[in-house]
């Protein structure tokens, strides 16, 4: 029992415990608060698994600067309560859709542990360091890295278009 | 083991010397307005007024905690906390003198990332301050430091890639030891053009970031009273002064750090092992002093910016300007100037 595994059980916990607070939250700034909470725990088991540069990135951009525009949203729209008729209204074939969904992905999962159980992955021990990560997506990876940089631009063209007044 | 108590032993002299500059930080702030406005700011509270901060700070004990009515009750205890723990977090990675001794976690490689997250989530104390309190001037006050942190983060973060692709690596005792060619032109802030900009574009966004004055739209008193902080009192306003204050310290110690060479100066390398340490630390503290001066020098001399300026400056002058600064200067690198 090393503390590494001690660290993350309490870890796990914290994230598993955000994640339904996220789920089981009927104010939406809580279940943002929840979420920030659930990413920033997801971060530091990122960082047990020897990837630091992930775990900055993944608070940096999801903690830092996407849920902070949820959060002004939320507040913006004084949104952060649900009237109980609207979600009934709203909800109707969604629900059963969700439960195939998310039984099915449980399914998968489950078969996935079982089959992968008791042989061992075996741990590499890569290069996490930025540098290593830069080279490789101009090197190996340039041409996904150049599609998903256009498909951004794409986005930020058509939210500017969108919020044009014409 | 020896390495945990070396870290928490490290953490906790720096949370408390933090919470000492905090202190002295809003007196040298008085004292130095009031010499530039020819008053002689607080001198009754001890010899030359050095204990005000002592006495301020039992005030704000004493003092009755009031919550709203209406307030989201555990949002409005949590959000002072929010706004502390990311202000201390900072200094985790910030190189305080030469040798392992003055440095907590300077040399991770991931260091300049672990930067831009932790200031990136900072905002979210004054934003939840805003909404918990239930108050409309409070909510606005927290909108406007959700619109302007977002939107002045861009900015700062490109000047700090432009600190990175200067000394080639995001560890910020590299970027120290990268500025040592052995004279002052070696620090970044003289690597012209580029250097000059990104540190003019850093000291902008990171007084935008504080939201300090010119900036302080978010507390703007004559339009909002004290913005988010109007409901807040006793100890829960001190944590969030403490905050203000102590990003302060943190982010001229990344100046400092980033621009002005960190903890290096003239004869640390050539004295011997505790003196060369302890000179650089000495340096180190020195550059931090001078650009706390310069922040609280800008609150005496400019006025607020109205909000659409804010914003425009923001992203039709900045954001341009250091995405264009982080081509030059990756330019200059392949053309070997630097």
């Amino acid at each position: 029992m090393s503390v590494e595994f001690f660290l993350f059980l309490l870890v796990a916990a914290v994230a598993v415990v955000a994640a339904l607070g996220l789920l089981l939250s009927r104010n939406a700034i809580y279940a943002a608060m929840f979420l920030i909470l659930n990413m920033a725990s997801v971060a530091v088991i990122y960082l047990l698994l020897n990837a630091p540069f992930i775990a900055a990135v993944q608070v940096a951009v999801y903690a830092g600067a996407i849920m902070v525009l949820f959060v002004f949203v939320i507040m913006l729209l004084g949104a952060e309560k649900l009237n109980p008729a609207d979600t009934k209204l709203a909800l109707k074939w969604q629900r059963p859709l969700s439960i195939v969904l998310g039984m099915a992905l449980f399914l998968l999962l489950g078969a996935v542990i079982l089959t992968r159980l008791g042989g061992a992955v075996a741990a590499k021990m890569i290069d996490t360091s930025p540098l290593a990560i830069g080279k490789a997506l101009f090197t190996t990876y340039l041409l996904p890295f150049e599609v998903v940089s256009v498909l951004l631009l794409a986005a930020v063209v058509g939210a500017v278009v969108l919020t044009k007044k014409s | 083991m020896n390495t945990l108590l070396e870290i928490i032993l490290k953490a906790a002299v720096i949370t408390l010397v933090a919470l000492t500059g905090f202190a002295y930080l809003t007196l040298l702030e008085r004292k130095f307005i009031s010499r530039l406005q020819a008053r002689y700011g607080p001198n009754r509270v001890g010899p030359f007024g050095l204990l005000q901060p002592a006495a301020e700070a039992l005030k704000l004990i004493v003092k009755e905690s009031i919550m709203p009515d209406k307030a989201d009750r555990p949002m409005f205890f949590l959000a002072p906390i929010m706004a502390v723990v990311p202000a201390l977090a900072i200094f985790a990675v910030v190189p305080f003198g030469k040798g392992p001794v003055l440095q907590l976690a300077s040399n991770v490689n991931v260091g300049m990332l672990y930067v831009a997250a932790v200031i990136g989530t900072a905002v979210y104390g004054v934003a939840i301050a805003g909404w918990a309190s239930n108050n409309k001037y409070a909510s606005l006050g927290g909108l406007r430091a959700a619109a302007q942190v977002v939107s002045y983060e861009l900015a700062l973060g490109l000047s700090m890639v432009t600190v990175v692709l200067l000394a080639s690596s995001a560890s910020l005792a590299e970027i120290v030891q990268a500025q040592q060619p052995g004279n002052i032109l070696g620090w970044n802030i003289f690597k012209l053009p580029v250097g000059f900009v990104a540190a003019s574009i850093f000291a902008m966004t990171s007084l935008a970031e504080l939201a300090r004055a010119p900036y302080d739209l978010v507390e703007a008193e004559q339009e909002l009273t004290a913005g988010y902080i109007t409901e807040y009192s006793g100890m829960k306003f001190a944590l969030f002064f403490m905050s203000e204050y102590i990003k302060m310290i943190a982010l001229s110690a990344l100046f400092a750090t980033f621009f002005l060479g960190g903890w290096s100066g003239p004869f640390v390398n050539s004295l011997a092992s505790p003196f060369g340490e302890i000179l650089s630390l000495v340096y180190f503290i020195i550059k931090v002093l001078a650009c706390l001066l310069l922040m609280v020098l800008v609150r005496a001399t400019l006025p607020r910016l109205r909000y659409d300026k804010l914003m425009a400056f923001g992203w039709k002058m900045l954001l341009p300007v250091s995405l264009l600064n982080v081509v030059v200067t990756a330019l200059m690198i392949v053309l070997g100037i630097f």
